[in-house]
C-alpha cells in the first residue's frame, strides 16, 4: 500500500491525515472511500491534510476532485491542507489550485469551515 | 540522425503493476544518466501516465495484450516510447483539460501533463496498430548519455 489515511476530529470538523502516494489503484480508492464513508456518516466538513503526500498522478487528481464535487454535491465543504510544492505545482498547473480551498494552517482551516 | 548508445525494451503485461514496473525502470536510468530529481521526477511521472494510458484507454486492461516499453538514451537526450495494443486515438481529440467545461472532469489529464512535464511529446499510430506514446527529455549539462559505454539491452 502506497497510501496511509487516519481520521480524526476537531471542532466538528473531519481531518483526515494521509502519508504516501495517491496513484492509480488502491490508494485512489482509499481516497475515495473514505470520503464516501465521512459523507454516508453525515460529515459535511471535510479536511484533507497531504502534508505528507509528495506524489499525485492523474488518477490521484481525479480522485481528489471527485471528493470535491461528492462533498459540494450533499452540501457540504472539503478543503486541502499543507500541500507539499510538488502537489501544489501540479494542481497550479492543472488550474485546479483556484478550484480547491487550500490551507496553510490546521488552526484557521478548521475555523475556515461555514458554520 | 544519433544512434541510440544505450537502449532498454521491456515488454509489459496489461496490469496495474506494470504502471510502478515501468516507473522504477526509468527513475534507475534518470538517476545513472544525471537527472535532477525534480526532472526525474517529471519523467517517471510521464512513464507512468504513459502506461497507464497503454494500460487502460489502449489495452483496455485486458490481460492478453501487451504493452512494448522501451526507453532510448544517447548523448542529447532521454526518449521512451510506450506502444499498446489497442485501437488508437488522435490525440487532437483528446479534450483540453484545461478548459471550464473540463476542469473538473475526474480524468483526462494524462496527455496533458506528459506534454508538460516532457520537452518532446508526439503519439503515432503506427500501420501495425495500436497507439505508440514518444516522449523525450534532454540531458542536463553533464549528463550520461552512455550508461555502459554502448550495448542494447533487452528484457521481458
Amino acid at each position: 500500500m502506497t497510501l496511509h489515511g487516519t481520521c480524526r476530529e476537531s471542532g466538528g470538523v473531519a481531518i483526515v491525515d494521509f502519508s504516501g502516494k495517491i496513484t492509480l489503484g488502491e490508494a485512489s480508492a482509499m481516497v475515495r472511500n473514505m470520503i464516501k464513508e465521512l459523507s454516508a456518516n453525515g460529515q459535511k466538513k471535510i479536511l484533507l491534510n497531504l502534508g505528507d503526500v509528495d506524489y499525485i498522478d492523474s488518477a490521484g487528481i481525479g480522485e481528489l476532485v471527485s471528493a470535491f464535487t461528492t462533498v459540494r454535491n450533499g452540501g457540504g465543504e472539503l478543503k486541502l491542507l499543507n500541500l507539499t510544492k510538488r502537489v501544489v505545482d501540479l494542481l497550479q498547473i492543472t488550474r485546479l489550485y483556484t478550484v480547491f480551498d487550500v490551507q496553510t494552517e490546521e488552526w484557521t482551516a478548521i475555523h475556515s469551515f461555514k458554520p | 540522425m544519433t544512434t541510440p548508445s544505450h537502449r532498454i525494451e521491456v515488454t509489459l503485461e496489461s496490469m496495474i503493476e506494470s504502471v510502478d514496473l515501468a516507473e522504477g525502470i526509468v527513475m534507475r536510468i534518470c538517476e545513472a544518466a544525471g537527472f535532477t530529481e525534480e526532472d526525474s521526477h517529471k519523467i517517471g511521472m510521464s512513464v507512468r501516465e504513459a502506461v497507464i494510458n497503454a494500460y487502460h484507454y489502449g489495452n483496455r486492461e485486458d490481460r492478453a495484450k501487451k504493452i512494448l516499453f522501451t526507453v532510448e538514451l544517447n548523448a542529447e537526450k532521454m526518449t521512451v516510447r510506450v506502444l499498446d495494443q489497442g485501437p488508437g486515438f488522435e490525440v487532437e481529440e483528446v479534450p483540453d483539460p484545461l478548459s471550464e467545461e473540463n476542469l473538473l472532469r475526474t480524468s483526462g489529464r494524462g496527455i496533458f501533463l506528459m506534454r508538460a512535464f516532457m520537452d518532446e511529446f508526439v503519439v503515432n499510430n503506427p500501420p501495425t496498430g495500436g497507439a505508440e506514446l514518444v516522449m523525450a527529455k534532454r540531458l542536463p549539462v553533464g549528463g550520461n548519455g552512455n550508461l555502459s559505454g554502448g550495448g542494447r539491452d533487452k528484457e521481458s
